[in-house]
């Protein structure tokens, strides 16, 4: 009973441990989603959320539907694995709704240099200009064909 | 592009670990450094040195609540850090040490530092009235036992703690370490020594920095500087500083012996923008003089003012040392690309809230903080219940 007794203020201690334990706990069950843990170290029912969301881009199959005559340049060209929305942008609006929605017009001499600003980190055989030198602040389409940019003959494709 | 000289990777030419991370490994290191002082009280039973022993807890426990500071304040959102808490996961390294913090935190400090001032905290709550009374009747968490027996099994269970703090102070500065040996990715960093490393400065300069804690506090009270007690810390000082810096060298001698495909520009680097905070700031004013200082008052015997004189400036270039360090190890990391073909430069802000002052303010702060635990807690060794001065630190 006596070492009870003297040792009993480190109970005191170990009692503040558990209150600040179980306080974290309450916290805990109060602040993490419902759903954490569900499928991974996430919140579950972020996957749903994140479907919900309305769908931008309407994918490459949607443009080639219509525009069947520039599918068929590209495809012949440099830039045939490049998909028509990566350059103008997400266009499921404009797929649903061809007449009263239209994409905007492209400026070819920012959108261009996107890609193909020179620098030492891209491969050496990727096509890449330093555009004040190269063009002299033209749009690119002066001379190249965006959907098949390749210079043949001369003249522009 | 300013700054840069080279080819750097866009993504390196600014640095993301700021200041800011230097500070943090200096002060968690501060804090397991302090505490490591203290053990060598109760397990290794080093008498001398126990006038430091509670000076050392509050330092360490000081030190320990600022930690993370820098560390929230550089990622901002600092509402986010008990995410980390409340989800860990378990390839977190973070979130892990988050654990360790808290254990250290809660289980070590706080608890050794309840046992060894209970006494002081009961009988000040009995000898006064009104909110000091409340106050130290809830720091005794209603305990009134100060009996014999009671104190014994203090001591004993403060012993425990202690012995179970020491690993719990290595892990807590091991992960730091850690952190940086595991990015595989950066070879200035990517290194298995490094945690044993960082612990071993993190010795180093918590010791320094209780030495000086102590000698400047026991100076402002008007009181004698306890010779035998700054001689031993300044010994162990000696020692832990050798080992830690001839693990240092081991690891410079290893990257220079194994000479990888990343060691010419690492070289470059220590040799230009390195050779002021590393060469010498870190060796030559920070290490090599304090050994040297060191080394000879083990074995000549000067005055005891020539000591002390000694002591401060030996312990205030080891802070400079460790921090330099920190500085090498952090922002060095960061200053050459993964090419091997550039090196960026570090722009310090002056004011910002990742700046010199906020470093400054955060690596300053735990003193301030130290200084409330003191008036609430006094450490001084004539303070402690049934201290002698006939029989000084032997009774402690």
């Amino acid at each position: 009973m006596k070492t009870f007794r003297d040792s009993e203020h480190l109970l005191r201690f170990a009692l503040l441990f558990a209150i600040v334990f179980v306080l974290f706990l309450v916290v805990r069950h109060f602040v993490v989603p419902r759903s954490f843990g569900e499928y991974g170290h996430y919140r579950g029912a972020a996957i749903a959320e994140i479907a919900a969301r309305p769908i931008h881009f309407a994918g490459q199959s949607a443009c080639e539907t219509c525009h069947t005559d520039i599918a068929a340049t590209k495809k012949a060209g440099m830039h045939a694995g490049v998909h028509c929305e990566a350059c103008h942008g997400p266009l499921a609006s404009h797929a649903a709704n061809p007449a009263s929605v239209q994409p905007p017009k492209l400026d070819t001499a920012v959108l261009c240099v996107r890609c193909h600003a020179a620098s030492a980190a891209k491969p050496k055989n990727f096509p890449q200009v330093a555009a004040a030198q190269h063009s002299g602040g033209l749009a690119c389409e002066t001379c190249h064909h965006p959907h098949s940019p390749a210079i043949q003959g001369g003249g522009a494709k | 592009m300013g700054g840069v000289e080279g080819y750097m990777y866009p993504n390196e030419i600014n640095l993301y670990w700021s200041v800011l991370i230097v500070v943090y490994p200096y002060v968690t290191g501060l804090v397991a450094g302090a505490f490591i002082l203290a053990s060598l009280v109760r397990i290794f039973n080093v008498r001398e040195v126990a006038p430091t022993y509670r000076l050392a807890l509050l330092t360490a426990l000081a030190f320990l609540i600022v930690a993370p500071l820098p560390l929230l304040l550089h990622l901002g959102h600092p509402e986010r850090c008990f995410e980390m808490y409340f989800t860990p996961h378990d390839t977190s390294a973070m979130a892990m040490f988050g654990y360790v913090y808290i254990w250290y935190l809660m289980a070590v400090l706080l608890f050794e530092i309840w046992l060894d001032f209970r006494q002081d905290i009961i009988l000040t709550a009995r000898s006064s009235t009104g909110l000091k009374r409340l106050l130290y009747r809830l720091l005794s968490l209603g305990s009134n036992n100060i009996s014999e027996h009671a104190l014994a099994v203090d001591e004993r269970a403060g012993w425990i703690v202690t012995l179970i703090g020491i690993p719990s102070a290595f892990l807590l500065h091991g992960y730091v370490g850690f952190i940086f040996g595991s990015i595989k990715a950066n070879p200035w960093w990517s290194s298995p020594l490094m945690p044993v490393v960082f612990i071993f400065s993190a010795m180093v300069s918590g010791i320094a920095l209780v030495l000086m804690v102590y000698m400047f506090t026991t100076r402002v009270r008007g009181r004698q500087i306890d010779m035998p007690c700054v001689d031993t810390i300044a010994k162990y000082l000696f020692y832990i500083f050798i080992i830690d810096f001839v693990l240092e060298m081991l690891d410079l001698v290893h990257r220079i012996y194994v000479a990888d495909e990343s060691f010419r520009s690492i070289s470059f680097m220590v040799h230009t923008k390195l050779y002021f905070s590393q060469i010498v700031l870190q060796i030559y004013v920070g290490t090599l003089v304090p050994l040297l200082l060191l080394g000879i008052i083990q074995i000549t015997r000067f005055s005891p003012s020539v000591r002390k004189a000694i002591y401060v400036v030996s312990a205030a270039l080891v802070e400079v040392a460790v921090l330099s360090m920190r500085w090498n190890v952090v922002i060095g990391g960061q200053l050459f690309s993964k090419s091997f073909l550039g090196y960026t430069t570090y722009k310090i802000g002056l004011i910002t809230h990742e700046g010199v002052f906020m470093a400054a303010f955060l690596t300053l702060l735990p003193l301030g903080i130290l200084w409330v635990l003191v008036k609430i807690l006094p450490p001084w060794p004539e303070r402690k219940p049934g201290f002698n001065h006939a029989r000084d630190a032997s009774t402690l």
